[in-house]
C-alpha cells in the first residue's frame, strides 16, 4: 500500500519536475546560443555553482558563508516579523471582536491600511530603530502582515453559521465558550489562508526592506552589493536562496495547517 | 396526561415593531400541546412556524402573551435543557468528530467524560450510527448527518424535540426513511415532537394533529386531528383515510389562500 502511494505520488510530481527540467535547459541553452551576457541573465549551471560554493564554505569550518549568514539574518527579520505582525494580528482581532461595535469601526481602516504600500517606511524605519538594527526590518514585516492577519481573523470569528450559534444559545453556553468551541476554530481556515500569504510577504519585506540599507550579512544588502559589483551570479545565488527561504517558509505553514486541521477535507483522504 | 408541554396563550411576535418595516410575524397564536404528541406546523414560507418554535425554544421572546414550556417559563426550560432542536441543516461542527459533536451539548453543561461518552453512544446506538462515532461530519452522507443532529438533540434526554423542517434538505427516499425512523424514536423515547414541515404528505403521515398556519400575518388557521392508526407504516400511504387527510388539509390551506 504504502510503496503504490509513493509510487502515485511521484507519478503525480512528475510533469512539475519535466516541466521544471525543460524550463532550466532552455535557460541554459538559450544563454549559450544566444550569447546573453552574464550581467544580464547568468546560466542557471553558474548560479548553482556559485551556489554550492557558498554552501562548501557554510558546511566547512574554514571561514564563514556570507551568503548564509545573510540567509540566516533576512530569515530572522521574516520570521520574527511574521510572529509579532500575525500575532498581534490575531490578538486584535480577538479583542475587537468582543465587541463587535469596535470590529465594525475598525475594519475599513484595517482594509484601507492594507492597501497602503508598507514597504515605503522602510527608510523611516531605518530612521527610527537605526539602519544596522534587525528591528527595523522585523517593523516592516510585521506592519505588512498585521493587516491580512487581522482581517482574516475577523472574517473567521464573525462569519458563523446562524443555525450553529442558535443551537450554541439553546445549550445556554457562555461568550467565552462560544469563543473558545465554535468561533476559534471556525476561524482556523480564514486564519491559515492569511499566514500563507503573510508567510510569503514577510520574506519580500524582509528582502526589500533591505535594499534600502542594513548590515552587510543580509539577502538585500548583499543582492545590491553583488549587483553593482558585476558579480552577477552570487546576486542571482542570493536571489536563489530569498526564493528557498519563502518557499520553505511557506511550506512549514502549510504542515502546520495540515496537523492543526486534521478534519480539513480538502486534504484528502481521512488520516 | 394532564401536563402540557407546551402552552402558549395569545402570543404575538411584531419584528421591527413601531418602525416602517414592522412585520407581524405572529398574531393571537393560541396552541396547547400535551406530553407525547406528534404536532405538526405547516404553511407557506412567511407564515411565522419558525419563530413560532424559536420562541418555543427562548431563542426570541415574545411581544406579547403568555408561554409554558413544561409549565416553566420558556428561558428556565432552555436552562434545564427541557428540549433538544434540530434544524433543516445538520449544522455540525466539522472540526469534530460525529461523536464528539454529539458531545458538545454534554460539555458545555459540564459532564464527566466517562458520562459523555455513554450518552452520546447510547444516542448514536438510538439513531442506528453506533458505528460511525469517529468519523468526521463531511465523511457522512446528509442524511447520516441528520441522523447524528437527531442523536445531538436527543443527548439530554429531553421531553420535547423541536425540529425546524429536519429533512427539508434531503432527496424523497431519503426523506420516506427519515420519517420511519423518527416515527420509532418517538415511539422508543416517549418525547414530545414539534415539527415545522413544508410538506402536506410528511405533516399527515407523522403526526397526531396538523397546525395549519397562514401567512402575513402568521395566524393558526385551523387544527387538523390525524386519527390514522399507528403504528404508521408503508401501508399508511395507500390507506383511504390518508387522502382524505391530504384532500382537507389541502383544502385548508386554499380558504386560507395559500394554495392558489
Amino acid at each position: 500500500m504504502k510503496s503504490r502511494s509513493l509510487r502515485s505520488r511521484i507519478q503525480r510530481l512528475a510533469p512539475t519536475l519535466l516541466v521544471a527540467v525543460i524550463f532550466l535547459g532552455a535557460w541554459e541553452l538559450g544563454v549559450h546560443l544566444l550569447g546573453i551576457r552574464e550581467f544580464i541573465l547568468p546560466p542557471p549551471s553558474s548560479i548553482l555553482s556559485e551556489f554550492s560554493e557558498e554552501l562548501q564554505i557554510f558546511m566547512g569550518a574554514s571561514g564563514e558563508s556570507i551568503l548564509f549568514s545573510a540567509a540566516r539574518a533576512t530569515l530572522w527579520s521574516a520570521v520574527g516579523g511574521f510572529v509579532i505582525g500575525c500575532g498581534a494580528g490575531i490578538l486584535t482581532a480577538l479583542v475587537t471582536s468582543r465587541w463587535t461595535i469596535i470590529s465594525e469601526a475598525t475594519m475599513p481602516f484595517a482594509i484601507a491600511a492594507n492597501s497602503v504600500p508598507i514597504i515605503a517606511f522602510a527608510p523611516i524605519m531605518n530612521n527610527w530603530f537605526g539602519i544596522t538594527n534587525p528591528a527595523s526590518k522585523m517593523a516592516i514585516v510585521a506592519v505588512i502582515v498585521f493587516f491580512p492577519a487581522m482581517i482574516n481573523t475577523v472574517r473567521g470569528l464573525t462569519l458563523v453559521d446562524p443555525g450553529q450559534l442558535e443551537l450554541m444559545e439553546s445549550w445556554a453556553a457562555s461568550p467565552a465558550r462560544v469563543l473558545r468551541t465554535l468561533r476559534i476554530p471556525n476561524a482556523l481556515p480564514f486564519i491559515f489562508s492569511a499566514l500563507r500569504v503573510a508567510s510569503s510577504l514577510s520574506v519580500i519585506g524582509a528582502v526589500v526592506s533591505e535594499f534600502f540599507g542594513g548590515p552587510r550579512a543580509t539577502l538585500g544588502v548583499y543582492i545590491t552589493q553583488e549587483a553593482s559589483g558585476f558579480n552577477f551570479a552570487s546576486a542571482w545565488s542570493a536571489i536563489l536562496m530569498a526564493s528557498l527561504i519563502g518557499i520553505t517558509f511557506y511550506v512549514v505553514v502549510l504542515l502546520l495547517e495540515r496537523w492543526l486541521m486534521p478534519w480539513h477535507h480538502s486534504f484528502g483522504e481521512a488520516g | 396526561m394532564a401536563v402540557n408541554v407546551i402552552e402558549a396563550r395569545q402570543i404575538n411576535k411584531v419584528f421591527n415593531p413601531a418602525r416602517e418595516e414592522q412585520v407581524i410575524a405572529l398574531q393571537d397564536i393560541d396552541l396547547s400541546v400535551s406530553a407525547g404528541e406528534f404536532v405538526s406546523l405547516i404553511g407557506p414560507s412567511g407564515c411565522g412556524k419558525s419563530t413560532l418554535l424559536r420562541l418555543i425554544a427562548d431563542l426570541i421572546e415574545p411581544s406579547t402573551g403568555e408561554l409554558q414550556v413544561n409549565e416553566k417559563s420558556p428561558r428556565q426550560a432552555r436552562i434545564d435543557r427541557d428540549y433538544g432542536m434540530v434544524f433543516q441543516a445538520a449544522t455540525l461542527l466539522e472540526w469534530r468528530s460525529v461523536r464528539k459533536n454529539i458531545e458538545l451539548p454534554l460539555e458545555i453543561h459540564g459532564f464527566a467524560k466517562q458520562e459523555r461518552r455513554e450518552r452520546a453512544q447510547a444516542a448514536l446506538e438510538l439513531v442506528e450510527l453506533g458505528s460511525f462515532g469517529d468519523h468526521w461530519p463531511w465523511q457522512l452522507s446528509g442524511g447520516m448527518q441528520q441522523r447524528v443532529a437527531i442523536a445531538r438533540a436527543l443527548v439530554f434526554q429531553p421531553s420535547l424535540l423541536l425540529m425546524d423542517e429536519p429533512f427539508g434538505a434531503l432527496d424523497e427516499f431519503t426523506r420516506e426513511r427519515m420519517n420511519m425512523e423518527l416515527l420509532r424514536i418517538w415511539r422508543e423515547t416517549d418525547t414530545t415532537i414539534l415539527f415545522v414541515t413544508h410538506s402536506i404528505a410528511e405533516a399527515i403521515f407523522l403526526s397526531s394533529r396538523v397546525v395549519v398556519m397562514s401567512p402575513r400575518p402568521g395566524r393558526i388557521t385551523s387544527v387538523v386531528d390525524i386519527d390514522l392508526p399507528r403504528p404508521r407504516t408503508f401501508e399508511t400511504r395507500a390507506h383511504p383515510r390518508y387522502h382524505e387527510l391530504v384532500a382537507e388539509v389541502r383544502e385548508v390551506l386554499r380558504d386560507a389562500h395559500v394554495l392558489e
